[in-house]
């Protein structure tokens, strides 16, 4: 499109192109100039990858912290009989009635499974259990009282939502009082979300210094290119064709350092692998390391990429602009 | 092709550069612009390239005003017209051939028809054997006949030259003066600024005269001489 000279063809320049084709020569035209850019950086080696590792550190810091907050989370989510009920039935009641009661207990919605303790059961196991068995001849009665254990279903696990459900079992008539250990229960769970929220913090500090970095890197070769943007910019090249390259490096800055994070958290996770099996172990636990799947790779991979995008063009907005060519 | 009303251009500071400065430059003209240094010719130019804005009146080429031309057109003002500088400006990372090809890049041509065109232009300027070359191994000469072949590459229909002879010998400088000529036979209009004196009286083509920043060379009297 010839702006001053109406008449003036192009001469096969992609003006008189259609719509479609246009489009075409576009998308390849963009595919080029980032074919191209990966060529730059690979001019400049040691420059290059000394940003794709500050960048690949900056993304593994998150990610690791996220995998952290992973595993605890599976860990804790073993603890699901953590909120187990203990009902405490009425003395005068007879077996009869508490195996209504039982019944009726397991058709609420909220309850996963109900088991009935007697107190001759509960003494039977307290004996083995505790060591006292001799002893425990010597009481005229049995102390110990008849017992529901309710187990709730995965939505009523949480303590609140436990705590709900403890209210609504002990209005049962045949319930003395409930009992519900969730003190404990609760602290992991405000353990867990100050994890995650410092999780949330650092990674967004340090996805901050990621665009910044990216910004940087860009903007010194936007620096040092001065000249060459200056010349195009005399031929009559748009904006956009001079932004683009840089766009670019940065776009591949977020992939490599992106890809470099994720390597790095597998090979952490690898290292760990034996010293975690040993701990758990010793535990009894069959627990395994989780890494990051597929899914979170490609995550992590268009977060880089977005961040790389953003550095990228915050700088090539507010410095290319300057760059004119009678600024000799 | 080019016309000027009482265009007057005062940089920031104060400096008046251009002063109701008024003149028209035929389609298919060349002429010379000249003047001491500083009289404003760069200034002039700039003008006609969109690098500055003038502060008062109008510029028009082919009958467009500048004025009314928004800043994200100006790449497109400038693909019309092929400009030429005293220090050649080719980039030195590339080889002469992607120096001259750099116009037909940003517009997006063919690449088959950028090699055919590239070519093509070299060989006006006599450098198609250079085609491989980095500018540095160049002589001034030939780096400046580069610039000159990356300016015509597209045909733009207007040439504009800042001091294209100024660091060339004579014999040099009238074998580029030359290509100019033949330029323009082919159509082309070529405004060239220089301070080279000699060389103009040599030749017989219009020339303007500036002096700090006003146009004293009534035209249609150089035409007489």
């Amino acid at each position: 499109m010839s702006l001053l000279f109406k008449s003036r063809n192009s001469q096969g320049g992609s003006n008189n192109r259609n719509g479609i084709s246009a489009l075409y020569f576009s998308l390849l035209n963009f595919i080029r100039q980032g074919i191209n850019s990966l060529g730059e950086m690979w001019r400049t080696p040691i420059a290059s990858l000394m940003t794709i590792l500050v960048l690949g550190l900056s993304l593994t810091l998150p990610a690791t912290l996220y995998v952290v907050v992973k595993n605890v989370q599976q860990v804790s989510s073993g603890f699901s009989d953590a909120a187990e009920i203990s009902l405490f039935v009425k003395e005068e009641l007879n077996d009869a009635q508490t195996q209504t009661l039982v019944k009726r207990l397991a058709l609420y919605p909220e309850i996963e499974s109900v088991s009935y303790i007697s107190k001759s059961q509960a003494l039977k196991e307290f004996k083995q259990v505790s060591g006292f068995g001799q002893a425990l001849d010597y009481l005229d009665e049995n102390p110990l009282p008849n017992v529901v254990l309710v187990t709730p279903t995965v939505r009523y696990r949480k303590p609140q939502a436990a705590q709900q459900l403890l209210t609504k079992l002990e209005a049962e008539r045949e319930v003395e009082f409930g009992k519900l250990d969730i003190a404990w229960l609760e602290r992991l769970n405000a353990l867990l979300s100050l994890l995650k929220e410092s999780v949330f913090t650092v990674g967004l500090l340090l996805l901050s210094a990621v665009i910044l970095i990216i910004g940087n890197t860009i903007r010194l070769s936007i620096m040092d290119k001065k000249e060459e943007i200056q010349v195009l910019k005399l031929v009559g090249a748009t904006n956009a064709f001079i932004h683009t390259p840089f766009i670019w490096t940065g776009i591949w800055y977020g992939v490599i350092g992106g890809f470099v994070a994720f390597m790095s958290v597998v090979m952490m996770l690898w290292w760990l692998e034996s010293a975690v099996a040993m701990v758990a172990g010793v535990y009894q636990s069959n627990f395994v390391l989780t890494g990051l799947n597929g899914n979170e790779l490609l995550i992590l991979l268009s977060l880089a990429i977005g961040l790389g995008f953003s550095g990228s063009y915050i700088s090539v907005r507010k410095y290319i602009k300057d760059i004119e060519p009678d600024k000799v | 092709m080019i016309r000027f009303e009482n265009v007057s251009k005062t940089y920031p500071g104060g400096h008046r550069a251009l002063e109701k400065v008024s003149f028209e430059l035929a389609d298919g003209e060349l002429a010379f612009l000249t003047g001491h240094s500083g009289a404003g010719k760069s200034t002039l130019l700039k003008l006609i390239s969109v690098m500055e804005r003038p502060s008062a009146g109008h510029v028009y080429i082919n009958g467009v005003n500048l004025n009314v031309v928004k800043n994200r057109q100006i790449p497109y003002v400038r693909r019309d017209i092929g400009i030429i500088f005293q220090n050649h400006r080719l980039l030195d990372r590339y080889n002469v051939f992607d120096n001259v090809a750099l116009p037909l890049v940003i517009e997006g041509m063919h690449h088959k028809n950028i090699t055919k065109r590239v070519h093509a232009a070299l060989d006006k300027v006599g450098l198609l054997n250079k085609v491989k070359c980095q500018p540095s191994t160049l002589s001034g000469g030939e780096q400046q006949r580069v610039g000159i072949a990356r300016a015509i590459v597209n045909s733009p229909p207007l040439l504009l030259a800042d001091e294209p002879t100024g660091n060339l010998d004579p014999e040099l400088s009238m074998e580029i003066l030359k290509l100019f000529e033949d330029f323009n036979r082919h159509g082309t209009a070529v405004l060239i600024a220089t301070h080279d004196l000699g060389l103009i009286a040599r030749m017989k083509y219009k020339s303007l005269t500036l002096d700090h920043g006003r146009l004293i060379t009534d035209l249609l009297a150089q035409e007489v001489l």
